[in-house]
């Protein structure tokens, strides 16, 4: 969303302005909407069966409510989400504050090195989960640290940083870089003027950058089996150990609730985005 | 002496000048630090460190977990290209899967990306594009797991196909289920980035093509697919990227017959076999494919797309 510069030639308007009302019949539209049925049929198909009073869930055996009671009296399934919570949440909380700085680090200046750095910072989205969590494994056992809750939550946090560092760095190029200055000129100390302007022109970015860390750190399995021990067992992890072995209708319950919270975060999070590029617009 | 030099603009606001230029002298020093150490230390023990660990690791031919090393060399690297050892047909086979799902998600994610970028009604563009990556949001676990049912022998597929007289298929624990969860996976990602690429496509070139005599073919083939290869390229390196590295499909799909290099590398660490030098050769070998792709995708590649 670059604002449009002098040098822009105007765009010539065409000549006769087609009608835009419904959207032409083609074969793009039919595909179109046979990709948006792929993507959403695995989830439908969850859901469906987890409504299923049959075991064997190919059959319809009448609707019922007993997968998700089973939910409810399964210990090692609340036990799980407790412990994936914790790591999110801790992980989420320490990188946005770590994510952010490294980003307004990153913006803010310059020096040797500093190519290197943002290399590095951007490692996390580009190394396959599994040489992540096998790495990790192993320096955490040649330094003799046990493993528990607190390592997957150090783990996550290399890769929720990153994610946080990255969105928070787009809203920053986007940002007008003189409201900082105006407050320094105006005489407020740099730590006035980032808290009280650099923080709240980041804030849509960092909670976005956020959303996204927790569901990421919510849904990874890899990382998390690697540097759990023998203590600790988030969710991705029960759930894998129970779905490897066939189907369980029991998770398609649990799939349908994770289904729906995830959607709710992803609602929250578009809607960050979208109020904060309307407030841009008209600002 | 005396000649008068015009203040230089940088000298000017200083109004309070040692003291204070001591103190900001430091703080440009240390803010900086403040800002960037934190992070910067993070990433270093947790994640330059362990990759510097690995590679030796990798260099000590059949280290295991609690035994005296035997010496560095590159036998284990030797071992994976050896002919006769298993290790490179998991390697081709990953990269066999990568390639195969990388073109499906293509083929698939093109024509949505088309029509959401160029002709669905300019209002509704990011509603759809949202609802297209919704799923994305969503475990990646479940949405494998979903697809056991659906592709499993008495699962719904062969019910469907049973019902309108079809014969069925036994894809679960084969290849095809693979790349049939990789696409699905996978698939938002490439709609997204082609998206952003084919959202900046000028139109007008598109009309003087149509006007200049080209059939709608052509103009796709010597207008749209020119201006749009630096994003297919994004979006390909990065499917491709990502399905190399993806551990949950082929594992929970794929069977025992589709040994992935990430399966293969869980195995060696988490599994019976315990041999982390080899498992650790092989994770140098993957991060040095994906850095092999990335290197492609900065020189190919739409970097504003990703």
């Amino acid at each position: 969303m670059s604002e449009p510069t002098l040098l822009e030639e105007p765009v010539p308007q065409p000549p006769k302005a087609k009608p835009q009302g419904k959207p032409k019949l083609s074969w793009q539209m039919l595909f179109s909407v046979l990709m948006y049925g792929f993507m959403y049929f695995p989830i439908l198909v969850l859901a469906f069966y987890s409504f299923n009073a049959s075991r064997f869930s190919s059959n319809w055996g009448g609707f019922s409510l007993r997968w998700y009671g089973s939910l409810l009296n399964d210990s090692r399934i609340q036990g799980a989400l407790a412990d994936s919570l914790t790591v999110a949440i801790t992980a989420v909380v320490i990188s946005a504050v770590l994510g952010t700085m490294m980003a307004v680090g990153l913006a803010k200046f310059r020096f040797p090195g500093k190519g290197l750095y943002r290399g590095v910072s951007y490692l996390p989205l580009i190394i396959p989960d599994i040489a992540i969590a096998v790495a990790t494994l192993v320096f955490l056992v040649s330094v003799a640290i046990p493993l528990s809750l607190w390592t997957i939550t150090a783990a996550h946090i290399v890769f929720c940083l990153a994610y946080i560092a990255v969105v928070v760095s787009t809203r920053l190029a986007g940002m007008n870089p003189y409201l900082e200055e105006a407050a320094l000129d105006l005489g407020a100390t740099p730590l006035q003027a980032f808290i009280k302007v650099l923080l709240p022109e980041l804030m849509p970015g960092i909670l976005s950058g956020c959303l996204l860390a927790f569901v990421l750190s919510m849904d990874d399995l890899l990382i998390s089996s690697f540097t759990a021990g023998g203590g600790a067992n988030t969710l991705p992890m029960e759930i894998f150990s129970r779905v490897r072995t066939g189907v369980k209708p029991d998770i398609n319950a649990l799939s349908v609730i994770l289904i729906l919270a995830s959607g709710v975060l992803a609602f929250a999070s578009e809607y960050i985005r979208y109020k904060s590029t309307q407030r841009r617009l008209q600002g | 002496m005396s000649t008068t030099l015009p203040p230089s603009p940088s000298a000017l606001p200083e109004k309070n000048p040692a003291q204070s230029s001591w103190g900001r002298r430091l703080g440009k020093l240390v803010q900086p630090l403040v800002l960037l150490a934190p992070a910067g230390l993070w990433l270093l023990v947790l994640l330059v460190l362990p990759t510097l660990l690995i590679l030796e690791l990798s260099l000590i031919p059949g280290f295991r977990l609690g035994q005296s090393a035997g010496g560095y060399g590159l036998g284990n690297y030797l071992d994976i290209f050896r002919p006769g050892n298993p290790y490179l047909q998991v390697i081709l086979r990953s990269l066999y899967f990568a390639i195969g799902s990388t073109a499906l998600t293509l083929l698939l994610g093109f024509p949505v990306a088309y029509w959401i970028a160029v002709m669905a009604p300019a209002r509704w563009r990011n509603l759809l594009l949202v609802g297209f990556v919704l799923p994305l949001w969503t475990s990646s676990l479940l949405r494998a797991y979903a697809w056991i049912t659906i592709l499993r022998p008495t699962g719904l597929l062969n019910g469907i196909l049973g019902a309108i007289g079809l014969p069925g298929q036994d894809w679960l624990n084969r290849s095809p289920a693979v790349f049939i969860g990789m696409a699905y996976s996978f698939l938002p990602y490439m709609v997204l980035i082609l998206y952003a690429s084919l959202e900046k496509l000028d139109k007008r070139l598109l009309e003087a093509a149509s006007d200049l005599g080209a059939t709608p073919r052509q103009a796709f083939w010597k207008v749209t697919v020119p201006q749009t290869l630096p994003g297919i390229a994004a979006g390909g390196l990065l499917v491709f990227i990502a399905s190399l590295g993806d551990f949950v499909v082929p594992e929970l799909l794929g069977g025992a017959s589709s040994m992935t290099i990430s399966r293969f590398i869980f195995n060696q660490f988490l599994g019976a076999t315990r041999n982390w030098g080899l498992g650790s050769s092989l994770s140098m070998i993957l991060i040095f494919a994906v850095s092999v792709a990335i290197a492609l995708l900065i020189k190919y590649g739409d970097r504003d797309a990703v």
